[in-house]
């Protein structure tokens, strides 16, 4: 199930994350730590605060207090190389927001040319290796507007992958699409599951969850209200809000 | 002044879409739209017919077609104008891409965020504001005149080169505002999807909104060009001698305004088939977007 704590450091681990915007206390307090290859499906209310915490771990948000650490590197500290950081982390969005002025071939080898520095043609054979592993192969030279939404995330998710990263998170990737289109994204990351790829993916498709995750978190005001395996924490809460929320998901015929 | 009134100096910049536009393509051989063609043309005819005979039975429109409109004049007066026009177009391709460049760093410049670009962005500011609010004219004056008389050794004393910096300096504020309302219409999200891929500020700038801006603000830049081919005429204040220091110079030994007149069609020949180009692109423009908000 989880990994046992080997010599080497988590893939991530967060502690004491705090984020306000404004007067609103979004996090207070998170405390989590991914060990490679682990799998953490967050969950919980739409302003439970999992898209910020996801976006804090990319950086594209400052935090206030509280540490985050890569791999024993810590990212929060001051006078780190940002740039240097967000390549080993990837980060895929719900509305997808890929380059709309750029084929997709060119959305996948910007960041590999000219963040990674990797020659075009290389970045190219790589790209096309991806983007034919994932069934895109053939929409190479098309722009975004063309494709479905469950291509557009493909590619996004593409994207990301592109970069070689340490760490994938993915932040509600399937809540902008058309239910038909939803499976054919959600393969993706079981796929990427199967290859080992450590992932923080916040979510609302709580039966995806139950199948991939190997640790579940119930983010509740702004804290992990509770965690555990997804068999514990679908069949047998604990806390009392997590049994609320799980029955309004119930209620709603997500479950 | 008409003549030296009017161009763009006068709005803000703008990347909305204008109320007015060409419609919708639509089937010329409905009986609905023949219908609406003819009405069209009839009143057309009858309304600039009504116009012309109104001039033309004016009480002083003897003198005035003499004064304004002799075929003799303006058979003498036009190639030389043309001639001289050259050099409002030399003026005019020259500044275009000092402004183009000029503009789009003080637009960036506007735009680089946080604490430490405060003076950057406090110049583009103090920048965009003065050559606004100052008008052309003035600043042509001010330039060609005053920079001249300070009689620095190796100060250039050719006035075409002041007329070159006044433009440059007057659009340069007006196409930034352009650019600026471009960069800013790009969502945030863009920006982030660029940078969480561990491009930097620069590269997403360069490579992700810059890109997309230009294209969106394309048609109001046009706009302002079509102001900036009139506003040549501005620096003929200044002793270069363009159409309209031409023009002005064959009126004043012939006693003969045509070829004001003569000038004016020139003006048309050159600026309509822009302004008609730019006005096709923000039609295009619109219908891609209503297409895209299905």
């Amino acid at each position: 199930m989880s990994s046992t704590a080997a010599a080497t450091h988590p893939a991530l681990e967060i502690s004491g994350l705090w984020k306000s915007f404004g007067e609103l206390r979004v996090l207070r307090g998170i405390d989590l730590t991914v060990a490679e290859h682990e799998v953490i499906c967050l969950i919980g209310s739409s302003g439970s605060g999992k898209s910020t915490l996801l976006r804090c771990v990319n950086l594209l948000e400052p935090v206030e207090g509280g540490r985050i650490t890569v791999e024993g590197e810590e990212i929060t500290a001051s006078g780190v190389d940002v740039n240097r950081i967000r390549r080993r982390i990837g980060i895929v969005f719900q509305s997808f927001n890929l380059f709309p002025h750029m084929s997709v071939l060119r959305n996948v080898t910007l960041a590999p040319q000219k963040a990674a520095g990797k020659p075009k043609a290389q970045a190219e054979a790589e790209a096309t290796e991806l983007l034919e592993r994932f069934g895109l192969v053939d929409k190479r030279n098309e722009y975004p507007d063309r494709l479905s939404g469950g291509q557009q995330q493909r590619v996004a998710i593409v994207r990301a992958l592109a970069m070689q990263p340490d760490l994938l998170l993915l932040d509600e990737i399937t809540s902008a699409l058309d239910p038909e289109l939803v499976a054919e994204v959600l393969n993706v990351i079981r796929e990427l599951a199967r290859g080992g790829m450590t992932m923080v993916i916040a979510t609302h498709e709580m039966g995806f969850a139950r199948d991939i995750a190997s640790r579940v978190c119930f983010l509740d005001g702004g804290v992990i209200l509770e965690q555990g395996a997804p068999a514990d924490i679908f069949s047998h809460p604990r806390e009392a809000r997590t049994q609320q929320f799980l029955e309004r998901i119930i209620e709603a015929g997500r479950l | 002044m008409s003549l030296l009134g009017g161009g763009p100096l006068d709005r803000g910049a703008s990347i909305g879409f204008p109320a007015s536009g060409p419609p919708a393509a639509r089937s010329r051989f409905e009986p609905a739209a023949v219908k609406s063609t003819s009405i069209a043309l009839v009143s057309s005819v009858v309304f600039f017919g009504l116009l012309a005979i109104a001039v033309v039975n004016a009480p002083g429109w003897s003198e005035v077609k003499q004064q304004f409109f002799d075929a003799h004049w303006f058979a003498y007066s036009l190639p030389k104008i043309v001639n001289a026009f050259g050099v409002n177009v030399r003026l005019f391709c020259l500044a275009e891409v000092l402004i183009l460049a000029l503009a789009l760093l003080l637009a960036v410049l506007r735009s680089l965020p946080g604490p430490v670009f405060f003076p950057l962005r406090l110049i583009a500011t103090v920048y965009a504001d003065t050559f606004r609010a100052i008008p052309g004219l003035l600043i042509v004056t001010l330039l060609g005149f005053g920079v001249p008389g300070l009689g620095i050794a190796g100060i250039p004393t050719d006035p075409f080169i002041y007329a070159v910096v006044a433009l440059t300096l007057v659009y340069s504020a007006y196409v930034s505002e352009v650019y600026r309302a471009g960069i800013e219409s790009i969502h945030p999200s863009q920006e982030a999807a660029a940078r969480s891929l561990g491009l930097t500020r620069i590269q997403a700038l360069r490579y992700v909104i810059l890109p997309q801006a230009v294209r969106r603000v394309i048609p109001p830049l046009l706009n302002d060009f079509i102001g900036l081919q009139k506003d040549t005429i501005l620096v003929s204040y200044i002793g270069v001698v363009e159409a309209f220091r031409e023009s002005s110079i064959i009126q004043a030994a012939k006693f003969n305004s045509t070829p004001f007149v003569a000038l004016a069609l020139v003006f048309l020949v050159i600026t309509i088939p822009l302004a008609r180009f730019t006005d096709w692109l923000v039609g295009r423009d619109r219908r891609r977007f209503l297409a895209n908000a299905r």
